[in-house]
Order: C-alpha cells, then sequence, then structure tokens
C-alpha cells in the first residue's frame, strides 16, 4: 500500500475512533481513481463546464504531468502516491446525518470551549440540522444585502457558469497555471470554491465567510478562490473556522487569487485548523496552499492575516505582487505547530510600482516535537523607486524537542529601497509558568496566555468576532505541551 | 493557621531546609530573617509549590490540610500568596487581562462565579488607588518596563485583591527607596487582618520598623536558630547575625 493511502485510512481510521463526524456507506459518485485527462474531462463534464473551462483544465494537467514536486520546504512526509487517489468524490444522495447524541463528546467539548452555538456546532459536526436553522435565514438576509450593493458572493462553479467572462478574464492571472507544482494540480482538478466581485466603490456591506455560504460548506480538496475588488472598493473576507473541521482528504491544495484594482483594497483572513494528526504523528492533512494578491492598481491595499493551528504539513506563502503606485501588502500571520506538526509558511512581497510598501508579522510558535519555519521573500524591482519594507519574526518554543527556524531572501535591486528585518527566539520561561501558577492559573491557561500575548499584534488584525474564537483556539491547540 | 514539623526541602539533590519547625496562627504577622544563602527563599517557594523544591522529610499543615499534595494552583485558590522578589514580565498581556484571568481562575476553583470585565475593572480600581497604580499601568504588559517599585506595587495590589489566607512576602522591599518601602508597607499593614496570616521574609531589619511583626524568626543553615518577638529583629540590626546565629544548635 502506498503511503498516501496508508496515511488516508489512519485520517479515517482515527475519524472513526473520534468519530469526528466521519461518515461511512454514502453513496458517491466518483471518479476513477488515478489522475489523467480522463478524471480531468469527468471532472469538468459533472461540473457542466463549458469548453474554454474544459481547455484551461486540460492545459494545466498537461503541465503538471510534466512537473516535479517541490522539495525546497523544510517538511518530511512519505512521497504522495497522485495515482493512488480520487480527485471528485460528490454525494450522490443528501448526506445521511447523525444526531447529536453520535458525536464524539470530545468534539462537542471544543466547541463548547470555542463558544460556538448549538446551531452551528450541528453544521460543523455533520449532524442533521432542522428547518428552523438561524444561519439559513442569515445567509438569506446576507444574500439580500449583497445584491443591493451589486456584490457577487457565489461557488466558483456558478461563477463559470454565470459570469464567463469576468472569470475568463481574471483566473489564472495571479497565480499562473504553470506557477508551482501544487497550483498547477489544482488548476487542472479544483473541485469547487468561492468567486467574488465587489463593484467599483461599493464597500462590502458585510465580512464576507465561507462560514455563511451554507450550499458550500464542506471545504473542498482542491479549493480555487479568487476575489477581484474593482476601483475604490473594500472588502473583508473571512475564511475557515476555527472549529476543527470534518474533512476525509489527506492531500489539500488550494489555490486563492486577489485581484485589487485602483484604489481598492482586500482583507482576507483565515483560520485553519484542519486535523493536524494524533500526539504521535500519524495522520493528519497535508495543506499545500498557492495564495497570492495583485495589487494591480496604483493606491490599492491587500492584506493577509492567517491562524494555522492545524494540518499535519503546512506549505503556505500568501504573496503580494506590489505592481501599482503606491500600493500597500501586509501579511499578518499566527503558525502553531504542536507534537508532530510541520509547518513552513511565509510570504513574498514583490515590489514593483513606486512608493510600495510591505509590513510583515510572523508569530511561530512550536511545541513538542514541531518544526516551525519562517521562509519570506522581499523583493525590490529596478523600478521600485521609495520601496519600504518592515519584517518582524519571532518565534516562540514550548519544550525543548520543537524546531524554530527563520528563512528570509531579501532580494534589493533599487538602491533607494529600505528594507527592516527583525528576529526574535523566546522560550516560555519556567519562572513565567511559576508565577501564572501561584496566582491560580492552570498551566494549560498559562501557557495560552502568555502564547496569546506573544500573539497580541496578528490578533488584533482580525475582525473582532474572529478574534475572540481565534485566541481560545490558540489556548486549545496547545493544550498539554508542557509538563 | 501553618504547621511546619521538622521540613527538610533538596534542590537539585542539595538539601537546602534541614528540619525547619514554624508555627503561624491566624491574624499573625511573622517575620524570618537571616542571612543570604539561609534558605529564605526555598522556605517561601516550597510554600508556593514551585518545581524541582523537593520534600524528603517532615510536613506542612495548612488549614489542617497537607499543603505539599496539593497543585501549585490550588493552593493559590486555597489562599497562599506569594509577594515575589522578582515579578516576571509576560509581553502582550495586559496587567488587567492578568489579573481578570487570575482572580477568575481562582473564583472558578473555589466554586464562585466568575466576574466579568466591568466588575473586575471596578474591583481592581478600587484597590489601586491606595497603591498608587495608575490605569496607564493597567493598561501596560505586565512588568514589562515597570519601575521595581510599580512591580513591587503591583504585586501588592494583588494580594489586596485576592484576598488571601496566607500572604508570603519575599524580600517584598529590595531595591525600594524609603518613600517607596513606606508606601508599599502601608499597602501590607492595611492588609493585617484577623483571618489572615502573614510570613515576611528579609534580610533587612529597616523594613521590620514599618511592618511590625509579632514574631521574629532567625533561619540559618536551613533551621530556625533564633525565635524572639519584635525585639530580636533590633538586636540582630545591632549585632549582626553572627551573634545570634552562633547560640543554639
Amino acid at each position: 500500500m502506498s503511503a498516501a493511502a496508508d496515511t488516508k485510512e489512519q485520517v479515517a481510521a482515527l475519524g472513526e475512533k473520534y468519530k469526528y463526524g466521519f461518515v461511512t456507506d454514502i453513496e458517491m459518485e466518483r471518479a476513477p481513481k488515478g489522475l489523467s485527462e480522463d478524471t480531468v474531462k469527468f471532472i469538468s463534464a459533472k461540473k457542466g463546464e463549458p469548453e474554454w473551462m474544459l481547455d484551461w483544465r486540460l492545459g494545466a494537467f498537461r503541465r503538471w504531468s510534466e512537473m516535479t514536486e517541490p522539495n525546497w520546504a523544510r517538511v518530511h512526509y512519505p512521497k504522495i502516491d497522485y495515482q493512488d487517489a480520487y480527485y471528485y468524490a460528490a454525494p450522490k444522495a443528501p448526506e445521511k446525518k447523525l444526531s447529536l447524541d453520535e458525536v464524539d463528546p470530545k468534539l462537542l467539548e471544543t466547541y463548547a470551549k470555542l463558544g460556538i452555538p448549538l446551531s452551528e456546532q450541528k453544521m460543523l459536526a455533520g449532524v442533521a440540522v432542522d428547518a428552523v436553522f438561524d444561519s439559513v435565514s442569515v445567509a438569506t438576509t446576507f444574500k439580500a444585502k449583497l445584491n443591493e450593493a451589486g456584490v457577487i458572493f457565489c461557488p466558483m462553479s456558478e461563477a463559470i457558469r454565470d459570469y464567463p467572462d469576468m472569470v475568463r478574464k481574471y483566473l489564472g492571472t495571479v497565480v499562473p497555471v504553470s506557477d508551482n507544482f501544487f497550483a498547477t494540480l489544482n488548476s487542472a482538478v479544483f473541485s469547487d470554491g468561492t468567486f467574488v466581485y465587489v463593484p467599483k466603490g461599493v464597500r462590502c456591506p458585510m465580512e464576507l465567510s465561507t462560514y455563511f455560504r451554507i450550499n458550500a460548506s464542506n471545504t473542498g480538496q482542491f479549493e480555487r478562490t479568487l476575489i477581484i475588488a474593482d476601483e475604490g472598493s473594500y472588502v473583508s473576507y473571512l475564511e475557515g473556522c476555527t472549529a476543527p473541521m470534518r474533512d476525509e482528504n489527506q492531500l489539500h491544495a488550494a489555490v486563492v487569487e486577489l485581484v485589487a484594482l485602483e484604489g481598492a483594497e482586500i482583507k482576507y483572513s483565515t483560520v485553519q485548523n484542519w486535523y493536524p494528526g494524533d500526539e504521535n504523528g500519524k495522520g493528519g492533512i497535508y495543506n499545500f496552499v498557492t495564495k497570492r494578491g495583485d495589487c494591480r492598481g496604483a493606491r490599492s491595499k491587500i492584506s493577509w492575516t492567517q491562524v494555522e493551528t492545524g494540518s499535519a504539513i503546512t506549505w503556505k506563502y500568501p504573496s503580494c505582487i506590489l505592481r501599482g503606485d503606491d500600493t500597500v501588502g501586509e501579511f499578518y500571520s499566527i503558525a502553531i505547530a504542536n507534537h508532530y506538526q510541520q509547518a513552513d509558511t511565509g510570504t513574498k512581497m514583490i515590489h514593483l510600482g513606486k512608493n510600495t510598501r510591505s509590513r510583515i508579522i510572523s508569530k511561530g510558535i512550536s511545541a513538542g516535537k514541531a518544526q516551525n519555519t519562517y521562509r519570506g521573500l522581499v523583493s525590490v524591482h529596478p523600478k521600485a523607486v521609495n520601496a519600504r519594507n518592515y519584517t518582524q519574526c519571532d518565534s516562540l518554543l514550548i519544550g525543548g524537542k520543537c524546531g524554530a527556524h527563520t528563512v528570509p531572501y531579501i532580494e534589493s535591486r533599487n538602491s533607494s529601497a529600505r528594507i527592516e528585518h527583525e528576529a526574535t527566539t523566546s522560550k516560555i520561561a519556567e519562572d513565567q509558568l511559576f508565577y501564572c501558577l501561584q496566582r491560580g492559573i492552570s498551566q494549560d491557561e498559562a501557557v495560552s496566555l502568555i502564547v496569546n500575548g506573544f500573539c497580541r499584534e496578528v490578533l488584533q488584525q482580525l475582525p473582532m468576532e474572529f478574534a475572540v474564537e481565534a485566541q481560545k483556539l490558540v489556548g486549545i491547540s496547545l493544550e498539554g505541551s508542557v509538563g | 493557621m501553618l504547621e511546619i514539623k521538622n521540613l527538610h526541602v533538596a534542590v537539585g539533590g542539595k538539601e537546602i531546609l534541614k528540619g525547619l519547625t514554624l508555627s503561624v496562627a491566624e491574624g499573625e504577622v511573622h517575620a524570618i530573617m537571616g542571612p543570604n544563602g539561609s534558605g529564605k527563599s526555598t522556605l517561601s517557594y516550597v510554600l508556593a509549590g514551585r518545581e524541582g523544591y523537593e520534600i524528603t522529610q517532615g510536613s506542612i499543615s495548612y488549614r489542617g490540610e497537607d499543603l505539599a499534595t496539593m497543585k501549585t494552583e490550588d493552593r493559590a485558590a486555597r489562599g497562599v500568596f506569594l509577594a515575589m522578589q522578582y515579578p516576571v514580565e509576560i509581553p502582550g498581556v495586559t496587567t488587567l487581562t492578568f489579573l481578570k484571568t487570575a482572580l477568575n481562575a481562582q473564583r472558578r476553583a473555589r466554586g464562585d462565579s466568575e466576574l466579568d470585565a466591568m466588575s473586575v475593572l471596578k474591583l481592581v480600581r478600587q484597590k489601586a488607588t491606595a497603591l498608587q497604580v495608575s490605569e496607564e499601568m493597567l493598561k501596560r504588559a505586565l512588568n514589562v518596563g515597570f519601575y521595581g517599585g510599580e512591580k513591587k506595587r503591583l504585586e501588592i495590589l494583588q494580594m489586596a485583591i485576592f484576598e488571601p489566607a496566607l500572604a508570603i512576602l519575599d524580600e517584598t522591599y529590595s531595591g525600594l527607596d524609603i518613600d517607596a518601602l513606606k508606601l508599599v508597607a502601608e499597602g501590607v499593614n492595611a492588609l493585617r487582618a484577623p483571618e489572615r496570616a502573614m510570613l515576611v521574609i528579609t534580610h533587612y531589619q529597616r523594613l521590620l520598623n514599618y511592618i511590625v511583626p509579632d514574631r521574629v524568626h532567625v533561619l540559618a543553615g536551613g533551621r530556625i536558630v533564633a525565635e524572639g518577638g519584635k525585639e530580636l529583629a533590633h538586636e540582630l540590626e545591632a549585632k549582626g547575625y553572627a551573634h545570634v546565629v552562633k547560640e543554639p544548635a
């Protein structure tokens, strides 16, 4: 049995053990196993896609066939057998729903700690939700409000059907089809994702969140997201969820493209808390993500905020191309790796335009036997007069068996550039813990408090309603990491 | 309230306390004096439950219970408070957040309901004025960039907020100028109460002019070698430790 299939089984087995809402025996419509032109055609046909989309996918597949998996990141995992996996599996009939009594109490405990309302807990755990479920009406209200503002917020498959011109104009213009191994794979087989368009001068009336997009609440294995903020518009997008999401796919390779036109601003926040594997490093999601934003118009701004606590492997570098003059790129990151988790994450700030500014604040926390790497590129091109970058990378170690690594790449081809890089590494000190314990704070709560303090600058960037949950999540992901 | 009998404590395999016996009743203030290296801080840490301080012999009874078997945080919830010689810094955590977290953790452990942010703020403000702890200090990260005097005042503020049954003050006065010392001593004196015992650990006699103890114990070589009333402190001041330490054994 291949390593990939092996891990996949282990994930499934663990899901069974913890009853993380994994559902067996669902009638699935599956693409043939393995990856070939036929698989790609099958997926495209299933989605009823136009020919241009199929051609685009096939082009990607052909390129991917000639590519090799990158190995420069500081992550180690058994070789993935791409022919020993399914690339399309849609539930045929409505999913068999669990009742609340069948859900693992441990999972519900986590939800309770996060303060998630019961109705949402049910949805997250895959429990059948009754007709009066709040979010449905919430979603409807939201839709009406968005329509009024002219904002398009829909699944990618719908956008391909209903807004083909826009999709064709922007898809693959930020992350080209041939960008990298995982992005190319995504281009060939992406399952679904989100499409957002904010018209000129419109300030999106609410935070957009996949959380409320009920019809696509199950995160796909190969998500494709495209957000376009037209001139002078503003949008804030929240991705993911602090609760551990049920997911039976081992390999994830999402692509997110952001386009900010003149004077537009996009704020993109992520909380990623997928299954990290057990405390012995068995199972867990492999998360290979390509996220990039293009500040295409002058004075536009793109800001990434991420809280990465889940997945066995995180390989992710949300980046900004500062193409327009006077554009701003920001990256705020918290990456927590516990037990045997491996995180290699950071950003790329590509300064092309004049007076472009970028800011990178990265907080890496390692515990257990985890390895946590910050990898970032700041590149100033010859025409980027007066480019400015400030980078701050702080690492916090808990215990003596984990690792923190900082790998900054700095390229400057314009002498007017000013680039600052600060880095620190610290440990949770025994005297800090003792001080907290002496004041009545338990070990886990003390770690949570100290780590939240360490992450404060990044947590402050999150939208309010997310920040509270994220703070709790930081504590929960590190429970039992000391002593 | 506190009964320590024949206590032996080792740190890193080395015996520091060698048969310490001490009894403190409710409402009393006891001073533990002694030269550097006599085991004063070890005594305060072992009472608070710091990791690495191993009891090899003897017993500590606190309000009739075996203190040694209680977890550190449980001791705090049951009223053991240690004002530390070197309060630690916790970057990014505001002083107010820390106070709220600690207070509610203790309340939870005792089965009391937690206080919301507004109630905590009200309580803290009420206690902070007397100790000249400003609003601005409460908004700063815990002890980060605090002056020595500010750190010590914050320790006493915590004592006022948590209202412990047994307060141990470990060299709370070191490094303070006379005005700061008076302020801290006033804070401590205000907390003297019939239901509260205090253990004031110091190697400076001067402090005891401001916090007048009921009993004075001299600790040397890991044992109590002399005991007396407040006049013993004056004797030490006049004649030095060497004089007192020699006599009994």
